[in-house]
């Protein structure tokens, strides 16, 4: 099958190209030579399948940064049959230099100037056919968005596979001392074809920046977006997730529990609460996955994630992370699995992976159940409400001094020299793909890891089978015994302990199963842990959960966006000790005092 | 004029780029974006507390932090 690799800068609409050329067909897959999954899709142009491969945004085929290495050696590795090279028209005069790098490898190229609407916008002209003259290369006009351009393009990189002549990739790094070439080169091709204005008129974006990056208001204001945006998918999130959470519900009781009846009780168990369940919890982040890269595929595309990082830089920085990593960070108190996800906007490794290990703290939407129960059966009304604030305000500090703790071992390589695109509109096509491309991608990864980790709580709780369940002599209660040693310091009762191992699964299920362990539900078991726990054991028990770890998604997601499981042990591994020694500080000290 | 760091530039001054001060991968970076010897270049806005700047380089417009833009030189006008 013949290849055709997308190539081209940051902020050329080379995905919004992609997209439109292969839609939910894409899929994400390894190649050989690097590391980073790569977009593909096939199609059929001219009558043949081919195969089109989205390679990341880079400035400079030369440059040290990852993407630009790793789309160094997928060249290498795997020569296209045609390099589509999408240069971004309203920025021609520099993004040139990428083209004519490309031309020294001798690639089989077609270039696309894309954005030529905007281009006009800004009166900058350009002579295609000159251009091409020039470069002797096919070049066209393209507007990716709304599609004009389009049928051109694709006949001429149907033309140009037939008589492909793919060069070779190899020394790439060698070819360094010809960029002294590339200016002139440069200078030359423009100087005939294109037109910029020496001034840009006072557009949109100019007048939108006064405002969203205003020295007083900026910050405000993207404090009030923020805001907004976690309202909304909390909104829009939490009636679906409960739907979502009925329907299986109702399929277990109308479909499989009559199915699986004649089945000995304990296979029963296994295929319903483990197996199921397993996947049932798959299902319930689907929509706030969705939901969420709605959002942030808006907040990205109209270029406002840029402005955001340019407004908490200065207070990031200093943690080792970007302003882009604050809103992941923010978005990760509605759910921390499409926050990991999210640093995917990140393109430095170091600076994602750093991202990746403050996240679990934020104080997701599961974990405050657990503590509105708990905080609502164990303190005053007036009391209730401090306790939540200071729970966040924990949330925000485990973040803080685990950023302050580990940037030196994240370093990060790569320059923070970050373009500021004009403010556009977000095409409904785009926002959807991207949707489904998200939730295809972590149901994709996560449902293994998942399901068994449910089953393997499951059996915990469960086995031997003449144990009560959740009770004390399942392996569980027996782990627990053997756990109490290091958790009675802390104030937390083996009940709570098993508890725990639950609210490793999901935060969700941890009063589900406290109901389970103490045989009682709502107000009697809010009584029972009122009569068996003072105010400090139980708050030293949800500093505890707020610490551990988020939950079994979120570790799965953890695993599948690092794709390092050293790194993804190191994360839980840390953060249970954090948790183990925050809960013993505050409980030895509460009890030091004398409460 | 002597030449000057690009983080001294107010808002809305524009310079000259004069020289570029910067180690290899930041180096590659500016030159990609267009920061060249001899280019043009204004200062859109400086972040509070210190934060990064804005500058335009024709029709990009670019973020960067002070001690970045403290190794490129610029001469005003």
């Amino acid at each position: 099958m013949k290849r055709i690799a997308l190539l081209g800068m940051p902020n050329t609409g080379k995905s919004t190209l992609f997209n439109r050329m292969t839609g939910a067909s894409a899929r994400v897959g390894n190649w050989p030579g690097i590391t980073v999954e790569l977009l593909s899709g096939k199609i059929v142009l001219g009558g043949d399948m081919v195969e089109i491969i989205d390679l990341p945004g880079i400035y400079d085929l030369h440059g040290f940064s990852e993407d630009e290495q790793v789309v160094r050696h997928f060249l290498h590795e795997n020569v296209p049959d045609l390099a589509l090279v999408v240069l971004n028209a309203t920025q021609i005069e520099r993004q040139l230099s990428l083209l004519l790098q490309l031309k020294q490898l001798n690639l089989n190229l077609v270039v696309l100037l894309n954005m030529a609407d905007e281009a006009k916008k800004f009166g900058i002209t350009i002579d295609a056919a000159r251009m091409s003259e020039a470069l002797g290369i096919p070049i066209f006009l393209l507007s990716a968005k709304y599609g004009s351009g389009y049928p051109e393009a694709l006949q001429a990189a149907t033309r140009a596979l037939r008589y492909s002549t793919p060069g070779m990739a190899e020394q790439l790094r060698d070819q360094l001392a010809e960029d002294e070439h590339i200016e002139s080169e440069m200078a030359r091709v423009l100087q005939h074809s294109v037109q910029v204005p020496a001034r840009l008129p006072n557009n949109l974006t100019t007048r939108l920046d006064q405002l969203l990056l205003h020295p007083w208001l900026g910050l405000p204001i993207f404090f009030a977006i923020m805001y907004l945006l976690f309202q909304a998918i909390f909104l829009f999130g939490q009636p679906l997730q409960t739907g979502v959470g009925w329907l299986f519900g109702w399929l277990r009781e109308a479909a499989l529990q009559p199915l699986l009846s004649n089945l000995p009780a304990v296979v029963q168990g296994l295929l319903l609460d483990g197996i199921y369940n397993g996947v049932a919890t798959v299902a319930a982040f689907v929509p706030i996955i969705v939901l969420f890269f709605l959002f942030m595929a808006i907040v990205e595309d109209t270029g406002y994630l840029s402005r955001a990082a340019f407004l908490m830089d200065a207070l990031m920085a200093r943690m080792g992370l970007d302003g882009r990593s604050f809103v992941m960070l923010l978005m990760g108190f509605g759910c921390n699995v499409p926050a990991l996800m999210g640093t995917r906007v990140m393109r430095s490794r170091a600076l994602r992976l750093l991202t990746m290990v403050t996240i679990p703290f934020s104080l997701c939407s599961a974990r405050l159940q657990v503590f509105i129960f708990i905080t609502a059966a164990l303190f005053a009304p007036r009391s209730a409400a401090l306790v939540m604030f200071s729970l966040y305000l924990m949330s925000f500090a485990s973040a803080i001094l685990t950023a302050l703790l580990f940037k030196r071992f994240f370093p990060s390589n790569e320059p923070f020299v970050l373009e500021l695109p004009p403010y556009r509109f977000p095409t409904l096509r785009q926002l959807v793909l991207r949707g489904w491309h998200e939730v295809h991608h972590f149901v994709h990864r996560a449902t293994k890891f998942i399901v068994a980790g449910v089953v393997l709580v499951w059996l915990l709780t469960h086995m031997p089978p003449s144990a009560v369940a959740a009770g004390p002599d399942t392996w569980a209660g027996i782990v627990g015994a053997w756990l109490h040693p290091l958790f009675a310091p802390l104030g937390i009762t083996p009940e709570l302990t098993i508890a725990l191992i639950f609210g490793f699964v999901a935060k969700e299920i941890v009063i589900g199963s406290l109901a389970v362990i103490y045989g009682l539900t709502g107000t009697a078991l809010s009584g029972t842990l009122a009569h068996q726990l003072d105010w400090v054991q139980a708050y030293s028990f949800m500093l505890f959960t707020l610490i551990y770890t988020p939950c079994l998604s979120a570790v799965a997601t953890l695993r599948s966006e690092s794709k390092d499981t050293g790194f993804t042990l190191f994360s839980i591994a840390w953060s249970l000790t954090l948790a183990w020694l925050v809960s013993l500080a505050f409980y030895q000290g509460a009890r030091a005092l004398g409460y | 004029m002597p030449a000057v760091a690009l983080s001294s530039l107010a808002p809305g001054e524009g310079a000259t780029i004069v020289a570029l001060h910067t180690e290899e991968p930041l180096h590659q970076r500016l030159l990609a974006m267009g920061f060249r010897t001899g280019k043009h270049i204004e200062m859109i806005r400086k972040a509070r507390f210190s934060g990064p700047l804005q500058v335009r380089i024709g029709t990009t417009d670019i973020l960067l932090r002070r001690n970045e833009a403290d190794k490129i030189k610029v001469r005003r006008g």
